[in-house]
Formats: C-alpha cells, sequence, structure tokens
C-alpha cells in the first residue's frame, strides 16, 4: 500500500543531495507542482533533473533552476524558458538534449528492464555524433541507453489507497513512463478514493510503482 | 486571405486527406487546422492527444487540455489520450499518415533543417526529429526566403539538418514542390507568381513539371 504523506516528508525521505530526479510534465501541465514547489522550499541540492522541459522562466522547475539547485537537466525542449540556455552558456548547468520521443522511450526501456534500444530518430544530426549507430533490415539506427532516476515525481488526477494511478487528459504525457523508472515513485493527485473504488480498466499506472501519495494543494 | 502564411496554410491543408491521421507542427503548420474540412482528418498532438478539437471559448479552457505548442484545445467526439511513450510509437512506427512542419531551410534533396540555429540561444529538439524518422508523408511549410530575402530553399543547409529522410512536399508562399525521383519538382505557382520569379528566389535546383 501507497504511503500517503505530506509533499515536504515524501522529498525528506527520498531525495538526497546529487539524486537524479525525474519530474512529470509537459510544460506545467501534468507536472506535479506541489511536490516541485516543496523541492524549490527545501535543501536539495546538486540534482539532476529528467523532464521534457524545465517548465516556464522562474516558476516551478524554473525556479528550481534560478535557486541553483540543479546541476544537470535531461529533457528535449528547453527554448521555452531561456534562463536554461543562459545557464548552460555561463557553465552553470549541464544540458543533454534529446528527442522527445527518445526521452519517453529510454525512460519507458528502464522501466521495462531493458538495456536500451535502436531507433531511427536523430540519424545522421548533430545529435548523433559520437554514438553508436547500426544498420538492421537497411535501415539505420542510434542506440540510446535507457534513463533511470533515483525518485519520480509524477502528477495523476485520482488515486486509490493502493496507489493505482488514474490521469487527466493531456496531463497524462511523461508521468506514466516516469513512475516504472526510478527506484522511489511519489505520485501527486488530487482525490485519494477507497481500494476498488477505481475501475480497473480506466487504472494507467498500476500500484506496485507508487510508493507514496501526496495530495495537490498547488494547482494550474 | 492575403497573408503569406495563410495561404501557405490553405495550401497545405489541400495535401491532406480524408480519414488521416495528422500532427501539426508549431508556427504557419498551426494555421492548417483552420482550412481543414471539419472532422475530415484526425489531428494527433504528441503530447498524448488522438482527436484535436478545435480552441475553446475563454471561459471554457481546461488547464489539462493542452496541444504540443502548449495552447489550450478541446477534444473532438471520438478523442483519445495517451502517454508520451505511447504518442512516439505512434509518431516513429508510421502509424501518424502525415506531418505538417516549419522549415528554416530545405536542401535540394529536400532535407530539413529545422531545430538549431548555431549561435543562438536554442536548446530545443523536441518532437521534430521523431516525426521527421517516421510519420509516412512529411510536408515542409515555410516562406520562401528569409526576412533579409535569403533563399530557404537551398543547394545544401547551413543550418544543422533535422534528419537525413527527405520531406514529401515544400509548400512557400510562392510555388509547391514535390519530392520526385530524389530532387525537387515544382508542381504548382502561387497566384500571380512566375517561373522567373520562384528561379530568382530559390538557390535551391529544381525541375518544372
Amino acid at each position: 500500500m501507497a504511503t500517503v504523506l505530506g509533499a515536504e516528508e515524501a522529498l525528506a525521505r527520498s531525495v538526497v543531495d546529487g539524486a537524479t530526479l525525474m519530474v512529470g510534465g509537459f510544460g506545467l501541465v501534468g507536472m506535479p507542482l506541489t511536490l516541485v514547489a516543496a523541492l524549490n522550499a527545501g535543501p536539495f541540492r546538486e540534482l539532476t533533473i529528467v523532464s521534457n522541459n524545465l517548465a516556464e522562466t522562474g516558476i516551478f522547475l524554473g525556479q528550481t533552476l534560478r535557486l541553483g539547485k540543479i546541476k544537470r537537466a535531461i529533457g528535449s525542449y528547453f527554448t521555452t524558458n531561456p534562463e536554461v540556455a543562459a545557464a548552460h552558456a555561463a557553465g552553470k548547468l549541464e544540458v543533454t538534449l534529446v528527442p522527445q520521443g527518445t526521452l519517453a522511450e529510454a525512460i519507458r526501456a528502464a522501466g521495462a528492464g531493458l538495456g536500451g534500444f535502436y531507433t531511427p530518430t536523430g540519424v545522421g544530426t548533430l545529435l548523433a555524433e559520437g554514438e553508436e549507430t547500426r544498420v538492421i533490415n537497411g535501415k539505420a539506427y542510434l542506440f540510446q541507453e535507457p534513463i533511470f532516476a533515483d525518485v519520480a515525481l509524477v502528477r495523476a488526477h485520482r488515486a486509490d489507497r493502493l496507489g493505482n494511478l488514474v490521469y487527466e487528459k493531456s496531463g497524462r504525457n511523461f508521468n506514466p513512463a516516469m513512475a516504472t523508472a526510478a527506484r522511489t515513485v511519489i505520485a501527486e493527485v488530487d482525490e485519494i478514493v477507497e481500494t476498488g473504488a477505481l475501475d480497473p480498466e480506466a487504472i494507467v499506472t498500476p500500484h506496485l510503482f507508487v510508493d507514496h501519495l501526496v495530495l495537490a494543494t498547488e494547482r494550474l | 486571405m492575403t497573408d503569406a502564411r495563410e495561404r501557405i496554410a490553405a495550401r497545405a491543408a489541400r495535401l491532406l486527406e480524408p480519414g488521416w491521421v495528422v500532427n501539426l507542427g508549431i508556427g504557419i503548420p498551426t494555421l492548417v487546422s483552420k482550412y481543414l474540412p471539419s472532422d475530415a482528418v484526425f489531428l494527433h498532438s504528441e503530447n498524448g492527444i488522438l482527436g484535436v478539437g478545435p480552441p475553446p471559448a475563454s471561459d471554457r479552457i481546461d488547464p489539462n487540455l493542452i496541444d504540443a505548442g502548449k495552447r489550450p484545445i478541446t477534444a473532438r467526439s471520438g478523442a483519445a489520450y495517451f502517454d508520451s511513450a505511447t504518442s512516439f510509437a505512434m509518431i516513429r512506427g508510421g502509424h501518424v499518415h502525415a506531418a505538417v512542419l516549419g522549415a528554416l531551410q530545405i536542401d535540394e534533396q529536400g532535407r530539413m533543417a529545422n531545430w538549431t540555429v548555431p549561435g543562438e540561444p536554442v536548446l530545443g529538439v523536441g518532437g521534430a526529429m521523431d516525426l521527421l524518422s517516421g510519420v509516412r508523408e512529411v510536408i515542409a511549410v515555410m516562406l520562401h526566403t528569409t526576412r533579409e530575402g535569403a533563399p530557404k530553399l537551398v543547394g545544401s543547409c547551413s543550418l544543422p539538418l533535422s534528419s537525413l529522410r527527405p520531406v514529401s512536399w515544400v509548400v512557400t508562399d510562392l510555388a509547391t514542390f514535390r519530392l520526385a525521383d530524389g530532387g525537387l519538382e515544382l508542381v504548382e505557382l502561387a497566384e500571380g507568381i512566375t517561373h522567373a520569379q520562384v528561379r530568382e528566389r530559390t538557390e535551391a535546383r529544381f525541375r518544372i513539371r
């Protein structure tokens, strides 16, 4: 059964300095805002953040960056937060840029116990420099390793007491894959219902992936 | 409809066939949705929606419902939500019929540069490379020249390529090109434009059908 905790407590139990954190969301939609706010209020430093973007300038993960808590960012699209490029140019932030589909699949592969995969995406581009390529049935592919995290901070709509999760519309995005790919998974939800109240056909993330539940207090 | 970008979007919309699943990129591609016959194509957005509907009224915005350009949208009847890994399986796996993508440059083999400009603070690739690697037909849309008047259809791209895979169509404000036999073929002129005008503003070699 997942334990229901406050955001600060959930982070204090799971996150250490230098940890790798996955944070769900596409922009701010589907981002666990309450957990990110608690992360920003906490003492954590030298973090590696795996997230599609670093939110928007100065807010949520954008604020985490501004507070100097992030050492490295792994994601696909940082253009909407110019402070990412500025921090990178100033040598204060390492950035690993990964095509969005490769990012999603690398997280999925980690959660599925795979040692990586070959993708056609990016073959022959700057992002392929130094990467292993292989021709399979006449077509070129790039090798991508799995991407793991110590802790995943995910956002769902509703959970039951066991930790089964259902999502809301485009808030799903990277969350289900991230919930499989970290040692500790903290899910922020709008509501926790009794076990059995969720339709088993509608559950996207089964409870075995989820360690802690946190009720959302920050919303879009 | 005098705006060049709108004309490009309207022309690109006519290349899409009823029943297709189509992904629209950011910029001019977004405008394409205005020119689609209603419900004839299914719009896919890589953040996890098949069946993107028109924008909502300002008092009906759902904060959990956006497209990949982060604009508020609606979900049409029959829409489905899914996670990012599934969304890109659809893209790479060849299940999406067409993508309409903006381009910065296209070379004479139809290869596109659209993700980064060296020296500028651009740190984003997003889904562009995945779409180019797996979608069945890629329709590139762009103004024919840069703001400074430099050709964007070039012999070889000075900007980093997004993929080695060529696009199927290029629609600009001056003409529409098809990729055939490894090269660009001009298939249609925009209204009031001559072949000579296109030649003058194009660096890439192309044939005329």
